[in-house]
């Protein structure tokens, strides 16, 4: 790879490229994702690298390892174009026919396309599949166009002619203005107006200025981050260069969790290859730009999200916020004035230095534009990562893209925005995702986790879960934080545990209300939310966990009692066998089981018709 | 994993102490886990105070203190894993190794972790046997691959 050193050397470059690959007629992209590497994919793409080679195809037809496609849950996939095919849950076993029957043949094999779990109807195109119809992918369509790990692709994609065009002729304070009449807002969760920190941050005295990618992506549930970095480094890094230029900064830092190893990796190549061609570095293209950028992994903390304590991480200390009276476009990273910008926030940057501030701002609602991605998880048919316009209401998201509950019992709740959000039930799913009017709702876009609860969820349960980990993650500065957060989890413990007392539920409602007004950072100030929003919208299970000592969804394990009915047991001993705690005894056959107590298990009384459980 | 030697991590990087997570981050990569030696000698290479190092390295859930097992069992523990059950999972992984998270078995061999988020929460739940992603995990899948890895690393010593 050589330096570019101009625009024009640049746009050369993509020329040559796009000729070069004029032989190419068909393209196969196998998504090489975390997700799909969990279900294996790399056989698939090893298998199909062979079988390319051994049949002298590579001049034709191009493999293609992306990033993650956002449909997990049929991985591993595929997607061969020019004919916008889509193949699903592959193995290396159906590469053989892919390549005999599909790529040198052009026939559809009927059993590895996708079935709609709506219609149960076999879907060939890509563009014909719901979950992908009603999305605007404006972000995660590129995904498909690149390797991650190739700066060509990228190039030949139209990469990087956001940052020339930039450089070319656009002043800092144009691009500032540009950003700001986008609308653009922080996708992280605050949702604050991203122009109006670049301005503050370029009107900041001081020479030295900081840009730092969030890539802490902590909150449980959410997983867009990873797809955008993992899937497409480059167009983070095209974003963060242009974000640069505009507030006057030398030096970059991408701050990513250390539990996405695919995303550490990925990142560190596409910074080297933007290095050696001369796209970081000293007068980028030519131009006065001079930009670099680091890597910092983070430690597994849920507070360094929050941006004080991120860049206390990046100095290699204690990840513990800071109180903000003076802000970070002033006095952040190493006290310089920095600014912090998340993933998405990014990666949004090129498309509207390209396409214009009126093309984003078009999209959307009053206050919030463009696009924004959903992680939709838990109990519904299609998981996987969604791109909608902002404004899409969250029951078109829940059925024509997810599908609907995958048990067929009706969906209870979302809770959208993690620990920080709050859980949303099917009176407000017409609400649309919207960054005011879902906090008004008392939830929160946050960084769009969308976790789908149904009547197998036990809310006071989901409100336990947040508590707890909200308790493990607080970093103890603050007393309001790390000692309300844990007398708030004292209460919910002793409802799911049938010890709660009336009057506990107003006590909780007074100590969140402490807890949200009090706490230093955003941690502690949005923790009662998943705790506020339960008890405002489902009050009723509260009430019968601490009236009738019972837990309507069978899922807080001390409300739940086991005995063995004799008139059905036969001593065929499997619950025996699938006890974790051995707490069944007895001999095979002889239908002498007993049952000790123990950690009850309320699975495992779904899968054994022997046990009877007694609400 | 070829185990680099401290002196070769802490090349280029001594007197900054900024680089101290990254420093301890590359340690516990090559050795799997961070020795009180260790914290030491990046004390004294960063020149950051002892109690500094070990006040950073106990923050962060990244980093161990102890050695972990061969095999390190990690339970996905994040919001959508919970409404998919993770928690029988840990109840099961307790219950067959008859260690609890953050404990490694007496003969060396297990060590269960947990994790608020992998980051694969369409497949949830998801268990990682060391770099090895599981999806769609039950308490019999995850009894059978413990059984599974027994078997196969019992059976090679």
């Amino acid at each position: 790879m050589s330096r570019l050193n101009s625009f024009r050397e640049l746009e050369h470059l993509r020329e040559r490229l796009i000729n070069q690959r004029k032989s190419i007629t068909t393209t196969v992209m196998v998504c090489g994702g975390t997700g799909c590497q969990a279900s294996q994919s790399r056989k698939v793409i090893d298998a199909l690298q062979n079988e390319l080679s051994k049949q002298r195809l590579e001049g034709q037809i191009r493999l293609c390892v992306t990033g993650c496609h956002g449909f997990c849950e049929q991985g591993p996939v595929m997607i061969i174009e020019p004919d916008n095919l889509f193949y699903c849950h592959l193995t290396a076993e159906d590469v053989l026919d892919i390549v005999s029957q599909t790529l040198i043949k052009g026939k559809v094999i009927q059993r590895l396309l996708y079935t709609d779990p709506v219609s149960g109807k076999k879907i060939e195109k890509v563009a014909n599949i719901p979950f992908y119809q009603m999305q605007d992918r404006q972000i995660l369509s590129q995904n498909l166009m690149v390797d991650p790990c190739s700066i060509e692709d990228y190039i030949v994609a139209g990469g990087y002619s956001a940052l020339a065009k930039v450089l070319k002729g656009t002043s800092p304070e144009e691009v500032v203005k540009d950003i700001n009449d986008s609308v653009l807002r922080g996708r992280g969760g605050g949702g604050f107006p991203t122009g109006r920190k670049w301005a503050e941050c370029r009107e900041a005295p001081g020479k030295e200025k900081y840009v730092i990618c969030n890539a802490d992506e902590g909150d449980p549930g959410a997983y867009m981050d990873r797809c955008v970095l993992e899937g497409n480094p480059h167009l983070v890094i095209e974003g963060m260069m242009i974000g640069a230029w505009a507030v006057g900064a030398n030096k970059g830092y991408v701050y990513v969790r250390n539990e996405y190893p695919l995303a550490v990796e990925h990142t560190r190549v596409a910074v080297n290859q933007a290095r050696e061609m001369g796209l970081l570095g000293n007068n980028i293209l030519g131009s006065a730009l001079s930009f670099d950028i680091d890597i910092a992994r983070g430690g597994g903390a849920f507070v360094c999200g929050e941006s004080t304590a991120l860049m206390a991480s990046i100095e290699g200390k204690v990840g513990e916020p800071r109180a903000k009276d003076v802000h970070a476009v002033v006095d952040g990273l190493f006290h310089k004035p920095t600014v912090l910008n998340n993933v998405e926030t990014w990666a949004n940057v090129p498309f509207i230095m390209l396409k214009g501030p009126s093309w984003f701002s078009t999209k959307g609602t009053a206050r919030s534009k463009g696009t924004k991605i959903l992680a939709l998880t838990g109990q519904i048919k299609n998981t996987g990562l969604v791109e909608v316009e902002m404004g899409t209401p969250i029951n078109t998201i829940l059925h024509d893209i997810g599908g609907g509950s995958v048990s067929g019992k009706q969906i209870k709740a979302v809770q959208i925005g993690g620990p920080s959000g709050g859980c949303l039930p099917s009176s407000k799913f017409d609400l649309p995702i919207d960054y005011d009017i879902l906090t008004e709702a008392g939830s929160m876009v946050g960084s769009g986790g969308m976790v789908v609860l149904d009547e197998n969820s036990c809310m006071v349960d989901v409100a336990k879960y947040f508590l707890t980990f909200l308790q493990d993650e607080s970093c103890g500065k603050c007393l309001p934080c790390r000692v309300g957060i844990d007398r708030m989890l004292e209460i919910v413990n002793e409802i799911t545990e049938g010890k709660g007392k009336l009057g506990q539920l107003e006590l909780l409602e007074d100590l969140a209300d402490t807890v949200s007004q009090t706490s230093l950072c955003g941690l502690g100030k949005t923790a009662p939310n998943p705790v506020l929003t339960t008890l405002q919208y489902f009050r009723d299970e509260y009430e019968t966990h601490i009236r009738e000592k019972r837990c309507p969804a069978g899922v807080c394990k001390a409300l739940i009692k086991y005995y063995i009915d004799p008139e059905k047991c036969t001593g065929c001993g499997v619950c025996m066998r699938g006890c974790p705690q051995k707490a069944i005894t007895g001999v095979k056959k002889e239908l002498i089981l007993s049952i000790q107590p123990c950690v009850r298990n309320a699975e495992f009384a779904e899968v054994n018709a022997n046990l009877k459980r007694l609400e | 994993m070829s185990q680099r030697s401290i002196e070769v991590i802490l090349q280029g990087r001594r007197s900054q102490p900024q680089q101290l997570i990254e420093v301890l981050q590359d340690i516990q990569q090559d050795y799997g886990y961070l020795a009180e030696q260790h914290l030491k000698t990046v004390a004294s290479a960063l020149g950051v105070p002892e109690i500094e190092v070990y006040r950073v390295a106990s923050f962060y859930k990244a980093f161990r203190l102890k050695p972990a097992g061969k095999i390190v069992i990690t339970l996905c523990l994040g919001t959508a894993c919970h409404v998919r059950s993770a928690h029988l999972l840990l109840d099961e992984a307790i219950g067959e190794l008859g260690v609890r998270q953050g404990e490694v078995t007496p003969d060396g061999l297990f060590s269960i972790e947990t994790v608020n988020c992998l980051g694969a929460c369409a497949l949830g739940p998801i268990v990682k046997e060391n770099e090895v992603y599981h999806h769609h995990m039950t308490p019999a899948k995850l009894r059978k691959l413990i059984e599974a890895i027994k078997h196969r690393e019992m059976g090679g010593n």
